[in-house]
């Protein structure tokens, strides 16, 4: 026989071991938190670090000479001579005023490099703006080269990155510093500007409009069709194998890979139905299609919040089944379902899998005004530029991200207070 | 020259057919709402005589919206219907009557063939230079496409006409416009339920379609069971290294190790936290530490494929050095990595809601026998929440195979067949973006490789999808 000793001595022991384990767990928890909160805070703090540059430009201060031999154009409303003029030489002849000691071909070459190859044409828009200043000579801005813009803002942070530059330039740039000639300003490139070859030039207007103007077309689609459908089902539908059969589809559409609705795309509308590749109404189709089933499955929840005795107030007042439904359900889930909507537009805002398959990935400059002209989108931008291998892209591609996610973040906050403010609790 | 056509053209094609298109949509709309005026001021005037809007079957606008239906359903249906086939049956009528020197032999030289007359015919192309079958195809097809967009725009307006004149010449005291439109509201409610089948027919056809066409090429054993890959094929005869072998077996492999990866970063962690915020947090952390998590399932996938790219895979390229070991830069660990955290909120916030489903009685009785609270979690609420959890790991599963842009970003191009999650792979995802994004003919085996890998994809998502939904219901049946 053990004396009773032993059996509390034993449970002693394995209570202290088991509470033990109970802290051990409590703490493999609050890792698991953590590290989730830490690849939040990681992935914003990456993106910001690197992206936040892109918001400021660098540019050069010098005094331009419009000179019109220099140009070769006499005419400034001729809009064949103003093509063939000569618009690069007034940057050039500026640096070269600026600098007048370099010599040498190579130098001289170097030289113009600090400037962005497309300064010429922005004083050429000047000037067509203001025709008077032909002749005359002013001090103004100009853009810098992206290698240039690099290097300033990394020698500006105390770590200068010099691979791509000449030691003359270097100290170039510190002599225009130095006479406070070069500096940095608000990239308004970024947000006025399209797609371009040089990052100083590129900006992300055209992907935002083309990202509008899909949306605005999936919106227009997808919201009255999902509502539709899930009025049908919730509201309608007679409980038969044909109505389980379509729930099944919805659900399994639901989380069927985005990738496979850029096939579909690409095989009926662009092969069967000749819908032209790249443009808004080819994105939006494939958009509305991904996007039905998350705004099918939010309104039928919504539908579904509306209390019967709502339904059977209506009904007892003599209202059709139908003027029950538009009269007074609609109404009442409206909110809910607005908050479904958000949340899928939101979702693809964010996609770019399905539409690399349909040609939304061409390299496009122009600014897209309608549904039928080539676009790309934000997020197809960003790989686009994720994938240049200019390291001033790398900073672009933050800033969009960046753009985007603001976009995002504002959508899906709006969805909360939407539903917070808007949804009625039965 | 047909000098007046062509501008009949333009006025009514408004230079391209979009816009014709959305002119005729205007007017079909006007017509409507002009036809619900008329059909609602008939029902009044009806009505007037007889004592009032009372003795009406319907309210007055139901007669309206009775009219408007019959004037634009028919019409945005036929013109539906025109829209989709005009361009196809133009471009057959234009192509069987060519002159026999231009006759196409061919799939190739038709399709050159239509792209001349069809850049020729919208002034795309100078008609200097051409010959003189292909400028007469050019005209015949203009000719073809104003006959086209005339009789479109009389089509639609006879119809309209027609439809709003019925609609209209129906509105009678007894007639039940109500149930009517309530019959038409049910249909139209109908087809957009069915759309969703539809869209899953679209993809099961198109997939299927192409895929059967490449099975005829390359043998469907080859494709499944061959253990090379390399999609490019030889242009040119004597070309070197560029056989065309089709064996997925390597692309199969890469996604499955990439999964891997993900998952063992993010069921653990995902688990761990719906656990600690369920079961342990207090209401004020439940209520900032969840939807904080919730952000990384609202980040778009190609902003993780930059942070794989740049932030992480360098990171493990480095760290990996410094121990000694050489990890790819286009590592499998660093995509996989970073889904997993991409894959963190959706386990854990399935399993929260399996958790949270648990009855409370369960966890009572369990800590009344003396049990702490882990063990409770352990031996009770985990076991009893099993099949939901598993349903929920199975939709990550789906979803961590079907990602496109992480891998397509931060994994490889080069096939490998290889276990180890420190060099680089590819997966089927990233092949058919790789195999589609180039400019390449359409029926070339390559491109069709990439419908028969989306085929494959389709199906094991679908049949995930379908496994994993069904467990979930099941559970959720089990406790409601």
């Amino acid at each position: 026989m053990s004396k009773p000793v032993d059996h509390l001595n034993k449970i002693k022991h394995s209570l202290r071991r088991r509470n033990r384990a109970e802290a051990r767990f409590r703490w493999y928890g609050r890792v698991a938190v953590f590290i989730g909160l830490a690849a939040v805070a990681v992935l914003f703090g990456d993106i910001i670090s690197k992206g936040h540059g892109a918001f400021q430009a660098t540019y050069i201060n010098l005094s331009v000479a419009y000179n019109q031999d220099l140009i070769g154009v006499d005419n400034l409303t001729d809009p064949d001579e103003l093509a063939m003029g000569n618009w690069q030489a007034l940057p050039k002849a500026a640096l070269r005023a600026q600098f007048p000691e370099v010599s040498g071909r190579s130098d001289k070459r170097k030289l113009s490099g600090l400037l962005s190859s497309g300064a010429g044409y922005d004083l050429k828009d000047r000037l067509l703006a203001n025709p008077l200043l032909l002749g005359e000579t002013e001090s103004i801005w100009l853009l810098a080269d992206d290698d240039i813009d690099t290097y300033y803002k990394s020698w500006l942070a105390g770590d200068a990155y010099a691979a791509r530059l000449t030691d003359k330039q270097i100290i170039w740039i510190e002599q225009l510093h130095q006479q406070g000639q070069i500096r940095l300003q608000l990239n308004t490139n970024l947000f006025a500007r399209g797609d371009s070859r040089e990052p100083e030039q590129a900006g992300i207007r055209g992907a935002v409009m083309g990202s509008l103007l899909t949306l605005v077309l999936t919106l227009m689609l997808s919201f009255p069709i999902g509502v539709s459908a899930a009025i049908y089902l919730e509201e309608f539908a007679p409980k038969n194998r044909w109505t389980d059969f379509i729930e099944v589809n919805i659900n399994n559409l639901a989380a069927v890979p985005s990738i496979i609705f850029g096939l579909l795309g690409l095989a009926i509308f662009i092969n069967f139905f000749h819908v032209p590749r790249s443009v808004p109404i080819v994105g939006g189709l494939v958009l509305t299609l991904m996007t039905l089933p998350t705004i099918i499955i939010t309104s039928r929840a919504a539908i579904k919040s509306v209390p019967p005795s709502i339904r059977q107030a209506a009904l007892g007042m003599g209202a059709s089944k139908y003027q029950t439904v538009l009269h007074h359900v609609l109404p009442l889930a409206l909110p809910g379902m607005l908050t479904g909507a958000i949340i899928g537009m939101a979702q693809a805002l964010g996609e770019t899998a399905p539409l690399l398959m349909i040609g939304m990935v061409a390299f496009i400059v122009d600014i897209p005004g309608s549904f039928t002209d080539p676009a790309t989108v934000l997020p197809v931008q960003i790989f686009l530029w994720a994938d240049s291998p200019e390291r001033a892209f790398i900073e672009k591609t933050s800033a969009a991200i960046m753009v985007l996610l603001t976009f995002l973040i504002i959508m899906n906050t709006s969805a909360v207070w939407l539903r917070k403010r808007l949804e009625r609790r039965w | 020259m047909p000098s007046l056509n062509s501008w009949a053209y333009l006025f009514l094609k408004g230079s391209t057919s979009s816009m014709q298109a959305t002119n005729l949509l205007i007017l079909l709309l006007g017509f409507g709402v002009l036809a619900f005026y008329l059909g609602r001021g008939r029902s009044l005037a009806i009505a007037a005589p007889l004592g009032g809007i009372r003795k009406l079957h319907s309210l007055p606008s139901y007669y309206g919206m009775h009219a408007a239906l019959w004037c634009a359903l028919p019409s945005l249906f036929l013109l539906g219907l025109w829209l989709m086939f005009d361009e196809s049956v133009i471009n057959s009528l234009v192509i069987g009557s060519v002159a026999a020197d231009i006759a196409p032999i061919d799939t190739a030289t038709y399709n050159l063939l239509l792209n001349k007359v069809a850049n020729l015919a919208d002034g795309i192309l100078p008609r200097k230079g051409q010959t003189e079958s292909i400028l007469a195809a050019s005209d015949h097809m203009q000719s073809l496409r104003v006959i086209s967009s005339w009789s479109l725009t009389a089509l639609l307006l006879a119809l309209s006409t027609a439809g709003l004149f019925w609609g209209w010449s129906k509105t009678a005291s007894d007639f039940r416009a109500r149930p009517a439109v309530e019959k038409v509201m049910q249909n139209l409610l109908l087809a957009c339920a069915c759309l969703a089948i539809f869209t899953t027919l679209g993809i099961v056809l198109s997939v299927l379609f192409e895929s059967i066409q490449f099975f005829r090429s390359v043998p469907i054993y080859d494709f499944v069971f061959g253990l090379e890959w390399s999609p490019q094929t030889a242009i040119r005869e004597d070309q070197v290294g560029s056989s065309g072998s089709f064996g997925a077996v390597p692309l199969f492999v890469g996604t499955l190790l990439v999964s891997a990866v993900a998952m063992v970063v993010a069921v653990p962690v995902g688990l761990m936290s719906a656990i600690y915020l369920a079961e342990y947090a207090s209401k004020n952390v439940r209520n900032y530490a969840k939807p904080a998590l919730e952000v990384l399932a609202g980040i778009p996938t190609v902003v993780y494929g930059f942070f794989a790219a740049l932030t992480v895979a360098p990171f493990l390229r480095d760290l990996g050095s410094s121990f000694g070991l050489t990890v790819s830069s286009e590592s499998a660990l660093a995509a996989g990595g970073v889904m997993g955290i991409m894959i963190i909120p959706f386990i854990s916030s399935l399993a929260d809601d399996v958790i949270t489903a648990v009855p409370q009685s369960m966890r009572d009785g369990s800590l009344a026998m003396g049990a702490t609270k882990s063990e409770t979690v352990r031996r009770v609420v985990i076991p009893a929440a099993l099949p939901g959890i598993v349903g929920g790991i199975m939709l990550a599963v789906s979803r961590a195979i079907g990602e496109t842009m992480i891998v397509v970003m931060a994994a490889g191009m080069a096939a490998k067949l290889t276990a180890n999650p420190l060099e680089s792979v590819t997966t089927v995802t990233v092949q058919i973006v790789t195999l589609l994004t180039g400019d390449q003919e359409f029926d070339s085996p390559k491109t069709l490789a990439a419908f028969a890998l989306g085929l494959m994809l389709f199906t094991v998502t679908l049949l995930l999808n379908i496994f994993a939904l069904h467990i979930v219901k099941k559970y959720r049946e089990q406790y409601e």
